[in-house]
C-alpha cells in the first residue's frame, strides 16, 4: 500500500493535495451552525449534476416532445419520479443553502479583506447558478416555463439600441421556440455546469489561500504556534469532515421530507401552471418566477414610473441588474474596521436585520399580483416600492453607517467554550 | 517584471503575434455567435400569413398566429369606434407618435387601414404577456364602471383601448404593435407584408 502511494506521489501530488486541502488545512476551531452551508452547497451541486445526468437520458429537448418526455419520466421510467423530484427539490434546496451561505458572509464579514476575491468568485457563482436555474426552468416546456422565459428574455428588449436584435439572438427566433428550448438545454446541461464546477474549484482554491473566516472575524493566521500552525486552527480533516457529516445528515432529512411529502411545496418548488403544456396563445393569469428569483422580480415590477425620458421598463431592468451588481461591491462599501457582527454596533445589526426581512418580503410580494393587497393597507406594488428603496439603502448608505457605527474591541484569539 | 536581458525586437514580435492571435480569435468566434441568430428555417417561418375575414362578425375578434405571436383582428362596431376619440385624454400616445409601433399607414385615429378593422399583435409591450380581451365596456368587464372596453394584461395590469393604445399609469410603455399588413381583396388580409417594403 505504501509502495503504491509512493508510486502515485512520484507522478501526481496526491499526498500533497490531501494534506494542503484536508488533513493540514487549518480551519478556525470556532465554526458554528452557519458554517455548514459551504459544504452543503457542494453537496447540492453534486446532487443536481448526478440527477441531471440521469434525467438527460430520458428527456427530449424538442417543443413537440419535451412536456410529454417529462411526464414519461414521471410515470413510465422506473424510479424516474424520484430522480426528477430530487432534481426539482434539489434546485430549491440549492438556493436555500446558497442564500444562507451568503447571509453567513454578511453576518461575519467574510466578504471583507483579505477575502474580497473569494466573495467576488462566490457572486459570479451565484449569477451562474441563477442562469442555470432559469434555463433549466424552460426545459419541462410547461406554460409557466414558456411565459416566464418570454418575460425574462423580453427584458433584453429594454436595452437601448441593440435590444430587439439582442433578444432575437438569445432566442434564436422571433419568439421563444424550439431553437430557444434546444439552446437552453445545451447551456443547462453542458455549458453552465462546466462553468459552475470550474468556479467552485477556483472558489475553494481562493478560500484555502486566504483561510476561512470565523464567527469572531479574527484572522487565526496572525497567532501561530512554534510549529507554524495557527493556534486556533484545527485540521479540516477529520474535525470538520466529521462535523459536516452531521450537517449532511440533517440536510438530507429535510431534503427527503420535502421530496417525499411535498415535492411541489404548494406551488413554491413546482408551480401549478407548469403542469399544463406551453401555450403560446394563452398567458397564465399570473406570471411569476420560482421563489428564489422573486425578490428581484419584485424590484423589476416596482418601477412603474417613466422618469428622465427613460421608460419604466428600462428602469426596472436597470434596478434589477443593480440589485445583483451591488453585492459585488460589498467589500468596498463596508467601511467598518471589524468583520463580525459580534463586534459591530447597532447600526449594522439593524441594517442587516432590515435587509434580511425586506429580502423575504420582496420575495413574497414577487409571487403576488402587484395590484392586489396581500399585506396591510396598500397594494403590493407600493410595498414593493418601499422594499426596493430599503434594499438599495442597505448598500448605498453602507459606507456611512458602517463608518459611524461604534464597534466593540475585537479579541486577539477566537472565543471558544 | 524585469526587463533585463530582453531582446526588444523579439518582445515586439511577441506582442504583434499575440495581437494577431487575438484578432484571429475574434474572427473564429464569428460563426459561433452567428449560429445563434434565427436560422433560415426560423426566418422562413416568419413569412406573411394570409387571413380571410369574410366571416368576421361585428364586434368579433379573430386570433391568428404570425411569427409565433398572436395577431388580433377585430371588427369594431360603430359604438366602439365612437369611443376611440373619447378615451384619448387617458392615453399615453393617442396620436401614435412612436413610429416603431405601427407602419406609417396605421398612424391615424383608428390605427388601421380601414377604420372598422383593427389589426394588432396581441403581445403586451411591457414584458410580452398576451393581454385578455375585455371588449365589453362597464362593470361586466370586471375592471370597474368606467372601463371603456379594450384589453387588460393580467400579468402586470397594463390596459389598452380598442385601437391597442396604452392607457396612462400602467407598466407598459408603448401602444401595441400594428404589424405590417395589406388587403389583398376586401376580405383577405396579408399579415407580415405591405405594399411599401415587402416582407417585414
Amino acid at each position: 500500500m505504501q509502495k503504491l502511494l509512493a508510486w502515485f506521489d512520484d507522478r501526481f501530488p496526491l499526498t500533497k493535495v490531501w494534506k494542503e486541502h484536508l488533513a493540514e488545512y487549518y480551519a478556525p476551531k470556532n465554526f458554528n451552525f452557519w458554517y455548514y452551508f459551504g459544504s452543503l452547497a457542494l453537496l447540492a451541486l453534486v446532487i443536481q449534476i448526478l440527477t441531471g445526468i440521469f434525467l438527460t437520458m430520458h428527456y427530449k429537448p424538442d417543443t413537440g416532445l419535451a412536456f410529454a418526455s417529462v411526464e414519461y419520466i414521471m410515470r413510465d421510467v422506473d424510479w424516474g419520479w424520484l430522480i426528477r423530484y430530487m432534481h426539482s427539490t434539489g434546485a430549491s434546496m440549492f438556493f436555500i443553502v446558497i442564500y444562507l451561505h451568503m447571509f453567513r458572509a454578511l453576518l461575519y464579514g467574510s466578504f471583507k479583506g483579505p477575502r474580497e476575491l473569494l466573495w467576488i468568485i462566490g457572486m459570479v457563482l451565484y449569477v451562474a447558478l441563477m442562469a442555470e436555474a432559469f434555463m433549466g426552468y424552460l426545459l419541462p416546456w410547461g406554460n409557466m416555463s414558456y411565459w416566464g422565459a418570454q418575460v425574462i428574455i423580453s427584458l433584453f428588449d429594454a436595452v437601448p439600441l441593440i435590444g430587439p436584435p439582442l433578444a432575437e439572438w438569445v432566442r434564436g427566433d422571433f419568439v421563444i421556440s424550439d431553437a430557444t428550448l434546444n439552446r437552453f438545454f445545451a447551456f443547462h446541461v453542458v455549458a453552465i455546469p462546466l462553468v459552475l464546477v470550474g468556479l467552485v474549484f477556483v472558489h475553494i482554491v481562493a478560500l484555502h489561500k486566504v483561510g476561512s473566516n470565523n464567527p469572531d472575524g479574527v484572522e487565526i493566521k496572525k497567532k501561530k504556534g512554534p510549529d507554524g500552525i495557527p493556534l486556533d486552527g484545527i485540521p479540516f480533516h477529520p474535525y470538520y469532515t466529521v462535523k459536516d457529516t452531521v450537517g449532511v445528515a440533517v440536510f438530507l432529512m429535510v431534503f427527503s421530507a420535502a421530496m417525499f411529502f411535498a415535492p411541489e411545496m404548494g406551488g413554491w418548488f413546482l408551480e401549478h401552471d407548469n403542469f399544463v403544456p406551453a401555450n403560446i396563445l394563452q398567458t397564465p393569469p399570473d406570471i411569476k418566477p420560482l421563489w428564489y428569483f422573486t425578490p428581484y422580480y419584485s424590484i423589476l415590477r416596482a418601477n412603474t414610473v417613466n422618469f428622465l425620458w427613460i421608460p419604466a421598463k428600462l428602469w426596472g431592468v436597470t434596478f434589477m441588474g443593480l440589485a445583483i451588481v451591488l453585492f459585488f461591491f460589498l467589500p468596498w462599501l463596508d467601511r467598518s474596521p471589524v468583520k463580525s457582527i459580534r463586534y459591530r454596533g447597532w447600526m449594522y445589526k439593524t441594517a442587516l436585520a432590515i435587509f434580511a426581512v425586506n429580502f423575504v418580503i420582496l420575495g413574497y410580494l414577487g409571487t403576488k399580483s402587484p395590484q392586489d393587497v396581500s399585506l396591510l393597507l396598500f397594494k403590493n406594488v407600493y410595498w414593493a416600492q418601499i422594499g426596493t428603496i430599503l434594499y438599495f439603502a442597505f448598500f448605498l448608505l453602507m459606507p456611512l453607517y458602517t463608518w459611524l457605527d461604534k464597534t466593540k474591541p475585537v479579541p486577539d484569539r477566537v472565543t471558544f467554550k | 517584471m524585469s526587463e533585463e536581458g530582453v531582446d526588444p525586437r523579439r518582445r515586439r514580435l511577441l506582442a504583434i503575434t499575440t495581437g494577431l492571435g487575438l484578432v484571429g480569435s475574434v474572427y473564429a468566434a464569428v460563426p459561433f455567435v452567428a449560429s445563434m441568430a434565427p436560422s433560415a428555417r426560423a426566418r422562413a417561418a416568419g413569412a406573411p400569413v394570409e387571413v380571410d375575414i369574410s366571416k368576421l362578425e361585428l364586434g368579433q375578434l379573430l386570433t391568428e398566429e404570425w411569427r409565433g405571436k398572436p395577431v388580433w383582428i377585430l371588427r369594431r362596431t360603430p359604438e366602439m369606434l365612437k369611443l376611440l376619440p373619447q378615451v384619448e385624454p387617458q392615453l399615453v400616445d393617442p396620436k401614435s407618435e412612436v413610429t416603431d409601433q405601427q407602419p406609417a399607414y396605421a398612424k391615424n385615429p383608428t390605427r388601421s387601414l380601414k377604420p372598422e378593422i383593427m389589426i394588432v399583435v396581441g403581445i403586451c409591450t411591457h414584458l410580452g404577456c398576451s393581454p385578455d380581451k375585455r371588449l365589453a365596456a362597464g362593470p361586466a368587464s370586471g375592471l370597474g364602471e368606467d372601463w371603456p372596453g379594450g384589453f387588460f394584461c393580467p400579468c402586470h395590469g397594463s390596459k389598452f383601448d380598442l385601437a391597442g393604445r396604452v392607457f396612462k399609469n400602467v407598466p407598459a410603455p408603448r401602444n401595441l404593435v400594428v404589424p405590417p399588413h395589406m388587403y389583398l381583396s376586401d376580405t383577405r388580409i396579408l399579415i407580415g407584408e405591405d405594399k411599401n417594403k415587402g416582407a417585414a
